[in-house]
Formats: structure tokens, sequence, C-alpha cells
């Protein structure tokens, strides 16, 4: 067993839990599974990448990371185009289903003919092909233990923990949040009590939407940047977001550490090959024993 | 023209092969309600078993076990049925979506097992040499492909028959009153997770048959056969058809197959050599927007469900009771 199998599992398991806050969220505001969320992660690295080639000022490399200032605010309006892009396709598509009262199976059918094409939109413009934020090589730092981590990797794992934390305040300590929580807990009495549900299910969209980018930029910036990446996701953040306890921000954080860190122990032992399946195999465990997650509660 | 007898046969051949695995996705959603997002799994396992099954002993890997071609059809449908079964099982008493999300991981896993098992699949160069019937007609192109096409089209009556069948039967319209009606249907002493199970299962085992069907037809199998762009075309095919009404299944894989070869073809010709691999996602945007679209305006697609009214209301036509699915449960013998 190699301790780096740790820090590299921790680092995965940042990005597939702050995609799963987003579908945790989806999930028990609007009480169905989006198989288009994925492609939020997708498409907020490739905003960033757009805007950071386009722009091409601030490319210098700044201290000891691999990007220059450019890719911040690439980020940042990366997330920002990502939720709108989120609040966009709930009005073209989802809220329409919505106002017409269809079963929320329907609405998972939708979703997935709108990752496919959302996903097939981006091959179409950037082509299939891998592409980098940085070609800048980076020297691993020694962590003690046996452990190494770059740079990017260890500001990436502070990003992570300062966003869930946000995160977490929103909902815990803001207005807006409050109201997230009373409608997820009942939306009929939400409404009765004055709470505007449909903006709170913007909110939850740009919300989930501009996450997922975070997570895309981030993981575009640590591996690379394909149209895949977020399809590929797609099952760790489901798994992370039900070992977590649907609905729970800190269980979708602490179920992405575990898938993550599960993915990495399987490739050392197993081998890469088998990586893909951790995820189903993590979930099949969780339905089995314990099919409300770790934070969740019983039966709603 | 006689190329045209041979295409026509080839591309209907195709489109009938999909139409089985329609069918049987209809069983799980058109009339049960139940959402399977790993229909390539299922056709993956059905190719796979057969191709083992039947193909001539094969260096490298293990079998090729040169078993004639229905028995590899068989244990296709008993292996897509068991295998429907055991996904079942773990998520049907839970919430709905749950059971999309396992499905969709179930899909993942197989193809990665068909990618990586490589003595069992051949890994990713596939399966090879797997048996095609009519082969001593292989010599007269259009013989040969119309002989195939009433072969599969044969498949399809006789599949598509059981499940009429089996939906008009006492059986079918337990799925039905479940799917609208859970509590009533489970007040009349209905086991909701069993029926379901049965249901998820018999979907399960056509799957695999169109997906041996299809195996036998083409003679070579590879892992990237089995993407979830396969899924997501099937599930086209039911939406567009019409789900709940098996013709309408069938109806929606012809059509969905033609538009997916014209668009196919139209984009061959229009985009320049190097830029193919884009044309072909511009395919998937399209077919992806217009399920969209159809979900959104009809919903009911081409054919769609027929109202279901009991035989003895609708010879009276009293009208007030007409509709009334869960009453019709009563007729059922308990299980």
């Amino acid at each position: 067993m190699n301790a780096q199998a740790l820090i590299d599992g921790l680092i995965a398991g940042a990005m597939i839990g702050l995609g799963a806050i987003g579908v945790t969220l989806t999930y028990s505001i609007l009480r169905f599974a989006n198989f288009a969320h994925g492609e939020f992660i997708a498409w907020g690295a490739y905003f960033a990448l757009a805007l950071v080639s386009t722009l091409g000022v601030g490319m210098d490399p700044i201290g000891p990371f691999s990007f220059g200032w450019m890719l911040i605010v690439a980020a940042v309006l990366a997330a920002l185009l990502t939720g709108g892009l989120a609040v966009l396709l709930d009005r073209l598509l989802f809220a329409s289903f919505r106002s017409r009262g269809s079963a929320t199976i329907i609405m998972v059918i939708a979703s997935f003919g709108a990752s496919m094409a959302l996903r097939a939109l981006l091959e179409f413009v950037f082509t299939s092909k891998p592409v980098y934020f940085t070609r800048e090589l980076q020297i691993a730092v020694r962590l003690g233990g046996g452990m190494r981590a770059t740079p990017d990797q260890l500001l990436m794992l502070a990003v992570t923990a300062v966003l869930v934390l946000g995160v977490h305040l929103l909902l815990t300590r803001s207005a807006i949040g409050r109201q997230m929580r009373a409608v997820s807990e009942n939306p009929t009495l939400a409404r009765l009590a004055g709470v505007d549900v449909r903006r709170v299910i913007r909110w939850v969209w740009f919300l989930g939407g501009s996450l997922a980018a975070s997570a895309g930029v981030m993981s575009g910036l640590l591996v690379q940047i394909r149209p895949y990446m977020g399809f590929d996701l797609l099952l760790p953040l489901f798994a992370a977001a039900i070992l977590g306890g649907i609905g729970s921000v800190p269980g979708a954080i602490l179920g992405g550490l575990i898938v993550g860190l599960c993915e990495s122990f399987a490739v050392e032992l197993i081998g890469a090959e088998w990586r893909a399946a951790v995820g189903f195999v993590v979930l099949t465990l969780v339905l089995l024993l314990r099919p409300q997650g770790i934070l969740g509660q019983v039966a709603r | 023209m006689i190329d045209l007898v041979g295409y026509g046969a080839f591309f209907l051949t195709i489109a009938l092969s999909y139409a089985i695995i329609a069918l049987g996705l209809n069983v799980q959603w058109g009339q049960t309600g139940l959402f399977n997002v790993g229909v390539a799994g299922f056709v993956a396992i059905g190719a796979y078993v057969s191709g083992l099954l039947t193909t001539p002993d094969a260096t490298g890997r293990i079998g090729g076990f040169g078993l004639p071609i229905l028995v590899g059809w068989l244990a296709a449908i008993l292996a897509g049925a068991l295998l429907a079964y055991a996904v079942g099982w773990l998520t049907i008493r839970l919430r709905a979506d749950y059971l999309a999300i396992t499905t969709f991981g179930f899909a993942v896993t197989v193809q990665l097992a068909a990618l990586n098992l490589e003595s069992l699949t051949g890994g990713p160069f596939g399966m090879s040499f797997i048996p095609r019937p009519f082969a001593s007609a292989a010599g007269d192109p259009v013989r040969f492909g119309l002989l195939n096409l009433g072969l599969v089209a044969l498949v399809l009556l006789v599949a598509y028959f059981v499940v009429e069948h089996l939906t008009a039967s006492p059986w079918g319209r337990v799925l039905r009153a479940i799917r609208e009606d859970e509590p009533a249907a489970v007040s009349l002493g209905k086991s909701a997770a069993r029926f379901r199970l049965q249901a998820f299962a018999v979907g399960g085992a056509l799957m695999a048959l169109g997906g041996a069907v299809q195996a036998h037809f083409i003679g070579f199998i590879a892992p990237d056969n089995y993407l979830p762009l396969l899924t997501f075309q099937v599930w086209t095919m039911l939406i567009v058809g019409g789900s709940g009404n098996n013709r309408g299944a069938i109806a929606g894989s012809v059509v969905v197959w033609a538009l997916w070869a014209v668009s196919a073809s139209v984009i061959g010709q229009v985009m320049p050599a190097g830029e193919q691999a884009r044309g072909a996602s511009l395919q998937i945007v399209l077919i992806g927007v217009a399920l969209c679209v159809i979900l959104l305006l009809r919903p009911r697609g081409l054919i769609g469900e027929r109202r279901t009214v009991s035989r003895h209301v609708a010879g009276a036509r009293r009208g007030e009771r007409s509709g009334t699915m869960v009453a019709t449960g009563r007729e059922t013998p308990t299980p």
C-alpha cells in the first residue's frame, strides 16, 4: 500500500465532491436525478479554456503554480457562465415539464437527452482531442510519509475547502439558503410561507452549475480537458451524492472523498483499467447496506 | 436495383434488431414505468454471451464453444433476464431514479468488463467469427440479406406476440395498474415490487436477445458498440414511436434508424473528409435535441399508448366506469 494513493484519492475525491454538491441539491430540491450535471463540469472547463486562449494575457505562471492570473479570472467567469447555462437549461427544458406536472422520470429522460446533446456540442466545437490549460512542468513537494503533491494540487484542495465552507454557510446562514432547505423539505408549505419557489430553483441551478464548473476547471488543470471529462465523472458523482445522503452538502463532499479514495486504492490494488467500475461498486454497497446514505435521513 | 434490395434488407435487418431491444424497453418503461439507463449493458451481455458460446474455438481467449446459434440466443435471453433481475432486486424497492442510476452504472461496468476481461471477451479487439445465420448463402448477397431479414423479422414477430400476449394478460394489467396508481394496486393485494422485478427481467431478456441477434447478423462485436449512445438511440426510438405501445416501439425503431442513417449520409457528404468525426457529434446533438422536443411537444410519440378500457366495459360503453384500469385488476388471479 502506497501512501501516495491517499493524496491522489483526496484530490480526485475533492473534485467529485464539488460536483456531487450540485447533484445532491438538484436532487433534493427539484427531486430528480440530473444526468446532464456532468456536462456542466466539462462546459465549465471549456468556457475557461476558451476565455484563456482568446484573451491570451496573464499567462505567465504565478509563484510555484503552473498558471497565470488569467486562469483565475477565467475560472470565475466560467463559473458564472456555467451557472447561467444551468439556469437556461432549466428554463428551456425542465421548467415546462414542471409547469405541466410531468412525472419526474420524464425529466430524467430529458436530462439524459440534454446530456448527450451538450456533450456532442462540445465535441463538435472543440473536437474530442484532449487539451491542457498549461504545459508548465511542476515539481512535486514532499509532504512526509512518502507522500508528494504539486503546488497546484495543494492549492486545489484549499480552494475546494473554501468553496465547500462557503456553500455550507450559504445554506445554513443566508435567507436564500434557508429558503432552499424549506423548499427541499416541503415545497407547498414553503410556497404558503411566502417563499418564491421559482427564485429558489434558479439559485439551485446556478449554484450547482457554478460548483460543477469549478470542479471542471480544477480537474482540467490537474488532469486534462476533454468532452467526456464530465460524463465519465457522472457515476462517481451519483455514488458520492447517494453515499453521503441525498440533500446533505457535508455528505456530498464526504461521499466524494470516500469515492475518490476508493478509486485510488482500487487503481493501486487492482489496476487503473477498473477505475470506472469503482463508482458502481460503491453505489451497489450503499444501496444494499444503507440506502439513505451516511448523513441522510430515513424515508422522506 | 440489386444494390438497393441488398441495402434495403441490410437496413431493415438492423432496424428490426433494434426493434427487439425497444420492445424490451417498452415492457420496462412503457408498461411498468421502470427507467433503465443501462440498455447498452443488457444488449452487450446478450451479444457477448451468445458470441462466447457459438464462436469456434479461439486462441488467446476462453471458449469459443462452437454451439448452435439457437443455443446462444437462448443463453442470451437467460443471461439478460438473470442480470436484469439482480440489478432490479437491488434497487426496485427504493426511489425510482435509483434504478436509473444503478442501471447506468451497470452499463458502464459491463462495457468496462468487455474491454478488460480480454481472456473472455477478446478485449478492445472484440470477438470475431461469430457464426452468421445462412452463412452458406453468403455468396449471393441479395438472397443472404433477404434470408437474414426474414429470420430477424420472425424473431421480432415472436417477441411481439409474446409481449402483446403478456400485456393483454392479467399480468400486464397489474403492471399498468401499478404504474398508474401503486397504492390502489397494492391495496388489491398485488406485490408491486415483485411484478416490477418480473417486468424488468422480461425486458432485460428481450434486450439481450436483440443484442445477440445483432451480433450474429454482423458477425463481429467490440466494446465500442455498447457505449451510452446505444442506450440513447433505443430510448429515442421508443419515445418517438410512442411508449406503452408495442407497435409504436417497432415503428419508432425503423423511423429513428432511418433518420440516423440518412443524417449520417448527409453529414458524410456535406462535411469534408477530415471533419467526419465532428459531423458525427453534430448528428448526436440533433437527435438529443429531437428527443427533448418530442418529450415537450408530443410526449405520446407517433402512435402512443392505446387507451386501456376493460373489455367488458368497452362492449357496454357505459362511460363512467371506462378507463378505471385499477378496477380490472380484480379479475386477476392472485399470484
